[in-house]
């Protein structure tokens, strides 16, 4: 495992005796705090748990970023703590709710109740050139939704995105599906890495990729 | 291109207009916003610009959040009828089902737990297969019933918390499905509001064959059981009066108002102190 440095913004801190990952911000979900850090749980977040795995995720801190599936904000909101301009969309109404509060207490958050599928819907509200795509949104159709938003990424930019298999297809054996979201991923990205993240969450997989 | 973005031709100022293009505009391609915005005059610079656009999206946001939620009332509309429906039913069967099986059996009794039970027999014969399988029948109606309540008693709150926060769950989704929908209830007078459910004795009184209903379904409510018969006109109209306010604020801005709630129990609270005094 390749010990990838953490973005500045990102400290691992001792929380029970144990080293976890924190970020500095307003409490969002009653985690516990050691000062003014708050426990980035890499068990309750993708993102979290990529990080937690050393993979290459690029982040070094204040990237503009696109986030795909914010649900309650309980990621996105450790994402706004150490980035620049945050979008995050959610399609669900009622975590946009939740996702509002969040954004509240932040300054460079902005909450969009918008379908993922259909980037037309907010093309002229998030900005072009974009540092890291996040995705999470635990969908049929994971691969596709990353490719209809290539078109915020800057040609150098990240895309940092979880796969869950059960999302797709809860009959087929998970690694084939991660093969099959692959493959659909490469049409618009070159793959950099990839990893199961199964320590932290089960039959997920996490990609880290760049605009091809 | 410009001209498609958020903030093209609107006022800086106004967040209801920027809110609405956020919710409903459309561009080809995304572009470079802030900069666009900062040429453009909309906003002085970038800090700016973010500053503007987090108040926009924050209200977007959150208005079509509400707007989605409202919707669900006709959901709960369907799911408090058909809990009544499964309630009726499984009673219905019930009562059927206890008949039958006091013919058969001898330490049968009625209702819904007994349908239970007999679920459980091992059926001797071809007869006794039938009254086993309509107590599963029934036995299966009621568990629907409470998985509708349960259902019920989730969504109330997000559909129209003020109301479930005064009324309970099952009331709100009852006046709710009444009034056909959380907006014709907004709009509903709290004269109406007393009477809903009542409608067969209104009619009654309309065609001037009863007194007038002082209640309709809110008279299972506290605030009027609660209180001695000669006060529960008074109750019922002060109860009909918040909920009212309630309904109008669940179906128009959705957040919780604590002080109309205290208003009420100080209401019902001068309106019991008068028993108090009459007793003295
Ligand atoms: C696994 S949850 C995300 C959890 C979140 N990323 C976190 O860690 O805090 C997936 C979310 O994606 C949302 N989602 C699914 N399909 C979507 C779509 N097409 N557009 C936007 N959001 C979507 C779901 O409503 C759900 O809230």
């Amino acid at each position: 495992m390749t010990q990838n440095q953490l973005p500045t913004g990102v400290e691992r801190r001792s929380f029970d005796g144990r080293e976890r990952l924190a970020t500095r911000g307003k409490t969002v979900y009653g985690e516990p705090t050691d000062g003014e850090w708050r426990l980035w749980d890499a068990g309750r977040s993708k993102l979290g748990a990529m990080l937690e795995l050393g993979m290459g995720t690029g982040l070094s801190g204040g990237e503009s970023v696109l986030y795909l599936g914010a649900a309650s904000g309980t990621t996105v909101s450790h994402v706004a703590d150490f980035s620049g301009p945050t979008y995050a969309v959610e399609f669900a109404p009622r975590p946009v709710r939740d996702l509002v509060g969040v954004a509240e207490d932040r300054k460079n958050l902005f909450p969009l109740l918008k379908d993922a599928r259909k980037p037309e819907t907010y093309t002229h509200v998030v900005e072009s050139d974009l540092d890291v795509l996040v995705q999470d949104v635990a969908t049929r159709g994971q691969a596709d939704v990353a490719v209809r938003n290539r078109q915020f990424l800057a040609d150098d930019g990240r895309l940092l995105m979880a796969v869950k298999a059960r999302s797709e297809d809860v009959t087929s054996d998970p690694g084939a599906v991660f093969d099959g979201v692959v493959s659909r991923l490469e049409d618009a990205y070159e793959i950099l890495e990839t990893e199961r993240l199964d320590r932290f969450h089960s039959d997920h997989l996490g990609i880290v990729a760049r605009p091809k | 291109m410009t001209e498609d973005a958020w903030f093209a031709g609107v006022d800086p100022g106004d967040t209801e207009a920027t809110a609405s293009r956020i919710r409903e505009g459309s561009a080809d391609a995304p572009a470079d916003w802030p900069a666009a915005a900062v040429d453009s005059g909309f906003a002085a610079d970038e800090d700016k610009y973010y500053e503007r656009l987090r108040a926009a999206s924050i209200e977007a946001a959150r208005t079509a959040a509400a707007e989605a939620e409202r919707a669900d009332d006709k959901q709960l509309m369907h799911a408090v009828r058909a809990m009544d429906d499964a309630e009726r039913t499984a009673n219905e069967l019930a009562e059927r089902l206890g008949e039958w099986a006091g013919s058969l059996f001898e330490e049968s009794g009625m209702g819904v737990d007994a349908a239970r039970e007999l679920a459980q027999r091992e059926p001797q014969d071809s007869t006794e297969e039938r009254v086993v399988s309509l107590a599963g029948r029934v036995a299966d109606l009621a568990d629907e019933r409470d998985a509708l309540r349960e259902y019920v008693e989730r969504r109330a709150p997000e559909v129209a918390p003020n109301m479930a926060e005064m009324a309970g769950p099952v009331l709100t989704a009852r006046l709710v499905s009444l009034a056909g929908g959380l907006d014709s209830l907004a709009k509903k007078p709290s004269g109406t509001v007393q009477v809903l459910g009542a409608e067969d004795a209104l009619f009654a009184h309309l065609a001037g064959r009863a007194s007038s209903p002082k209640h309709g379904v809110i008279y299972v409510h506290e605030a009027i059981r609660g209180t001695r018969p000669q006060d529960r006109g008074s109750a019922a109209r002060a109860l009909a009066g918040k909920l009212a306010i309630a309904a109008r604020i669940d179906h128009y801005s959705g957040d919780v108002r604590p002080e109309i709630h205290d208003e009420l129990r100080e209401r019902i609270e001068t309106i019991r102190a008068r028993a108090e005094e009459d007793d003295e």
